[in-house]
């Protein structure tokens, strides 16, 4: 069964990839799909702030009046695009590490395994909240932040998987037959480790959209962009809690869910398929582990008799 | 005289995406005190899976579906599990393979000994701690070394002490599975030779599961050759290397090397063990048969007594 | 046991740590191009005499990392004459630095608040580690049952969800029932008295709920497949063939076996409880480091940001140390290189 097939039998994965694919075309086609236009300026009436849900506005209207439905359709792209982006930094560097320091070893190798351990300590948030309060808030900042620091899981993973390929057979004879390092790195050992970077890839991109989103949140997004972590953060500075504006609190959180949720559960099953786990333990109920269906044969007390009966 | 072990018709299936496995099927044996039988045949002809049973210790998919295991009269496949445990270790021990992880690792070695001697609640831990004392000097680990974890202990000393902790409750069978493999050859003989001592001393009934004939002809009193889940020759161990009448077992034998004759060459046999899913109709040996015919093709053959104590199951063998 | 080698090996490792971190808590605020501390030593508005303890407080008028002239007039003592030097000899003194937005040094300002962040960690880890573990056990226990898949969904589900929304929908359902703000009413208890910690309690409900569910979903998750990994190993099915019953072989050999990964998790998560902890103090206004830290970034107040993030990253550090050499003790394994 190639991985595609296997894939495709997992209900979780069925569950999460139809959850990915409904963000992916919001995402995609949100000109079309959005009544307003949010980042249009606006005239409104005192009456338009926080107003609830009704016929024209889906979602009710945010602090300043704007559509709070065509709000999340765009925010879909931001968030999107920097969980994709980021990731891909992640994957390049994390691979390129792995290989490394997996295949070539020695002091290089452990270097960069200490450059791993000690981004691994670095405690993540604080990190990316001082160096963009620094740097300055903007989507590529953003994207170098989280693809910086995001790269540490892969590069571990494939480190291990190009330590224990490395020994094989068929890595051993192209080298007897003079392959170049590059080339038995990039033909031999990468295809094999291919399948766990992916994975270990969509589970970076939904860390990815939850740390955009945390530092949307916390006032450190692209001042220009809407995303869902910053339509919270003026839902929650502008009084939508006082106000219970729940349609401007709950639908950007819950967006932020979905599309985690799904790249977790796609990212999970592709996992199990790669890595599969362990099915079963010693401790189980053992009542089923005698179950005489076999008649016995009338009570012969040695083979001999039944011979002789037979 | 009576059998400790009797096990008569015993059938185990694994349970696989619906359709059942036949890994064993109607096998019979029988183990006498301070005699010791080996369970000989290459890897997966359901020689463990056997030995698991006996203790009813198969993985999840494991399901006997026939048969009697009688320990001194009682039916042990009767038994509830709570029961069952009442036998396992006090009267039935095994001793697995001493490798890395049979052990707890962060154990000490002497406690996972004295736990299974305070499984009488009357036993204290000092008196347990005694005990271990006792079964460590019998096979033959240096007293300061008990109080120990496993990965301080070598390849042969770790199976030293899962014999001992198996000695822990006295039981009167011991089943060894593959107690030599991983072990180079000097450690091998001084376990085998640790076996047998046990044997002697203790009375113990011992049943040696291994693919390895050297061991068997060094070490047993008997012998059961088993190929696709089924007996295809037993007897004692004089007979089944003098006068070997299954085809499976003649192989076998040709493929053990013998120092007395240097110059034959290693026979191998060719092909493969059936595959559990597609079990061939008639005997299982057939298809690696150099006598088959077309009676082997569609009939099993039964295990029948050719003479006394010498079963085979072949159509070309006259009983 | 300890393994000497071994720790040796960890606490030059936290130490190597703490020095690239302190290097580059200097060069982020201070070599990046749009050097906040320069812009602000022009801002006109700023008073002459705040000019001036900015000036000295950084040493603004000195080579940033070594005093290449005292060196070459033979004064080696003073190649660290510089802005560097200023940085870590203050640092080793316990100063850093004044803020901009409050007249208080930033140690000050730190000290006030640090074990407001520590408490909530405390109760919320607390609640996360016995709750993880707990449910954790049970699913692998009943592995391939109902139990071990509703555990499943809702552990990926709270893990999926992000720590600041949790806060907005526990603040929402709360409101009116528990405090959503704050650490206690202002002007009701006095001080060190009991009602007062009563109402720090309280007010400690939800943004520590919040917290704990975050980490708690994580470990659960963690020690779900660690169980399920150890009771899969053959030491169990020699304890099966012992004639131990299922639970004296969960007790005695599994549960001291899963909980070594378990230490590791959690020293490895300590970095995303401190970012937890930062969203949670936002959303409930709870008046810690993390709280400090937002509004410090809303305020530019660099001196008092570069502090925090200093204390958070030392402590995370620190606490990872102290992991290891726990890890140490527990694992009869750990040998010396």
């Amino acid at each position: 069964m190639t991985v595609a097939q296997e894939f495709f039998r997992k209900p979780q994965a069925i569950l999460g990839s139809a959850m990915l694919a409904l963000v992916l075309i919001i995402a995609v086609f949100a000109p079309l799909l959005a009544p307003y236009d949010p980042y249009e300026r606006l005239r409104v009436q005192p009456d338009d702030l926080f107003a609830p849900p009704d016929a024209e506005h889906f979602l009710g209207r945010d602090d300043a009046g704007k559509d709070v439905w065509s709000q999340l359709i765009y925010g879909a792209r931001v968030s999107l695009l920097v969980g994709f982006a980021a990731s891909l930094v992640s994957m390049g560097i994390g691979t390129a590490v792995g290989l490394i320091s997996g295949y070539y070893g020695g002091t290089v190798g452990n270097l960069l395994m200490r450059l791993v351990d000690f981004l691994m300590v670095v405690p993540d948030l604080p990190l990316m909240l001082v160096v963009i309060a620094v740097w300055g808030r903007g989507l590529l900042n953003i994207i170098l932040v989280i693809g910086l620091l995001g790269w540490t899981y892969t590069a571990r993973i494939v480190r291990s998987q190009t330590l224990s390929i490395k020994e094989r057979q068929f890595i051993l004879r192209s080298k007897s037959i003079g392959a170049s390092n590059a080339r038995i790195i990039l033909r031999h050992v990468l295809p094999q480790v291919m399948p766990l970077i992916v994975a270990q890839t969509v589970l970076d991109i939904s860390a990815s959209i939850l740390a955009e989103s945390s530092l949307s949140f916390l006032g450190l997004g692209d001042p220009n962009l809407i995303s869902w972590g910053s339509m919270l953060n003026f839902a929650l500075d502008r009084g939508a809690v006082s106000r219970q504006a729940w349609w401007f609190l709950l639908p950007p959180g819950f967006a932020i869910l979905w599309v985690t949720l799904a790249l977790i559960l796609v990212g999970n099953s592709l996992e199990q398929i790669v890595n599969p786990r362990i099915k079963s333990h010693h401790l189980f109920d053992a009542r089923r582990m005698v179950s005489l269906i076999i008649p016995l044969p009338p009570a012969p007390q040695s083979l001999k008799e039944s011979q002789d009966n037979s | 005289m009576t059998p400790i072990l009797d096990v008569q018709n015993l059938s185990i299936d694994y349970q696989s995406n619906g359709h059942p496995l036949h890994a064993v099927e109607d096998i019979n044996f029988q183990v006498q005190k301070g005699r010791s039988l080996a369970l000989v045949g290459e890897s997966g002809c359901g020689k463990t899976t056997t030995m698991l049973s006996l203790l009813r210790l198969l993985p999840a998919e494991g399901r006997i579906i026939g048969g009697r295991i009688l320990y001194r009269g009682t039916d042990l496949l009767r038994l509830s599990e709570r029961e069952m445990r009442d036998y396992r270790w006090k009267k039935l021990a095994i001793v697995f393979q001493g490798a890395m992880n049979a052990l707890n690792p962060v154990q000490r070695v002497s406690d996972q000994i004295a736990e299974a001697i305070m499984r009488e609640p009357q036993i204290t831990r000092k008196q347990a701690l005694t005990r271990v004392g006792e079964l460590i000097e019998i096979v033959g680990i240096p007293a300061n070394r008990a109080q120990q974890y496993p990965h301080q202990f070598s390849g042969g000393m770790r199976q030293r002490a899962m014999i001992a902790m198996a000695l822990a409750c006295e039981p009167d069978v011991l089943i060894a599975d593959e107690p030599t493999t991983a072990l180079d050859v000097m450690i091998q003989a001084q376990i085998l030779s640790l076996l047998q001592k046990l044997q002697r001393d203790l009375g113990l009934a011992v049943i040696l599961v291994t693919h390895d004939l050297g061991v068997v002809a060094e070490v047993c009193d008997d012998v059961l050759v088993m190929y696709g889940g089924k007996v295809a020759e037993a007897g004692d161990v004089e007979t089944i290397f003098n006068k070997p009448l299954h085809p499976y077992t003649q192989r076998l034998l040709q493929a053990f090397p013998d120092i007395n004759r240097p110059g034959s060459t290693l026979a191998s046999i060719a092909g493969h063990p059936p595959p559990l899913d597609d079990l061939p109709t008639g005997c299982r040996f057939e298809p690696r048969c150099h006598l088959s015919s077309e009676i082997c093709k569609r009939i099993p053959p039964l295990a029948l007594e050719h003479d006394a104590g010498h079963y085979v199951a072949c159509h070309h063998v006259e009983q | 046991m300890i393994q000497f080698d071994y720790l040796f090996r960890k606490i030059v490792f936290a130490l190597l740590t703490l020095a690239v971190i302190i290097v580059f808590n200097f060069f982020l605020f201070r070599i990046l191009p749009g050097d906040p501390i320069k812009l602000l030593f022009r801002n006109p508005r700023m008073t002459k005499q705040a000019q001036e303890t900015i000036r000295v407080q950084f040493g603004l008028d000195k080579p940033v990392w070594i005093n290449t002239e005292r060196l070459q007039s033979g004064d080696i003592g003073g190649i660290f004459d510089s802005q560097f030097g200023a940085y870590i000899s203050n640092l080793f003194q316990g100063n850093l630095g004044i803020s901009f937005a409050q007249r208080s040094s930033v140690n000050e300002i730190l000290a006030e608040r640090i074990w407001r962040t520590a408490l909530l960690l405390f109760a919320g880890e607390v609640v996360a580690i016995v709750g993880g573990i707990i449910v954790g056990v049970v699913a692998a226990w009943r592995h391939g049952t109902w139990v071990d898949a509703s555990a499943l969904i809702i552990g990926l589900t709270t893990w999926a969800l992000p720590t600041f929304f949790l806060g907005i929908i526990l603040l929402v359902i709360a409101r009116g029932v528990l405090p959503t703000s704050g650490m206690v009413e202002p002007g009701a208890a006095k001080e060190g008295t009991i009602e007062y910690w009563l109402d720090v309690g309280r007010h400690l409900i939800l943004p520590a709920t919040t917290l704990a569910v975050g980490s708690a979903s994580a470990y659960m998750l963690i020690m779900r497949s660690s169980v399920v990994e150890v009771l899969a190993e053959d030491y169990i099915l020699t304890a099966k063939a012992k004639g131990l019953s299922n639970i004296q072989i969960l007790k005695n050999h599994a549960l001291k076996n899963a909980m070594l990964p378990m230490v590791t998790i959690i020293a490895l998560n300590l970095g995303y409880v401190v970012g937890g902890a930062i969203q949670v103090e936002t959303v409930f206004s709870w008046p810690g480091i993390g709280r400090l830290i937002f509004d410090s970034v809303a305020k530019q107040d660099y001196p008092v940001l570069q502090g925090a993030f200093l204390l958070l990253a030392v402590s995370v550090i620190l606490a990872n140390l102290v992991t290891d050499v726990l890890y140490s003790i527990l694992d009869p394994r750990i040998k010396a290189s």
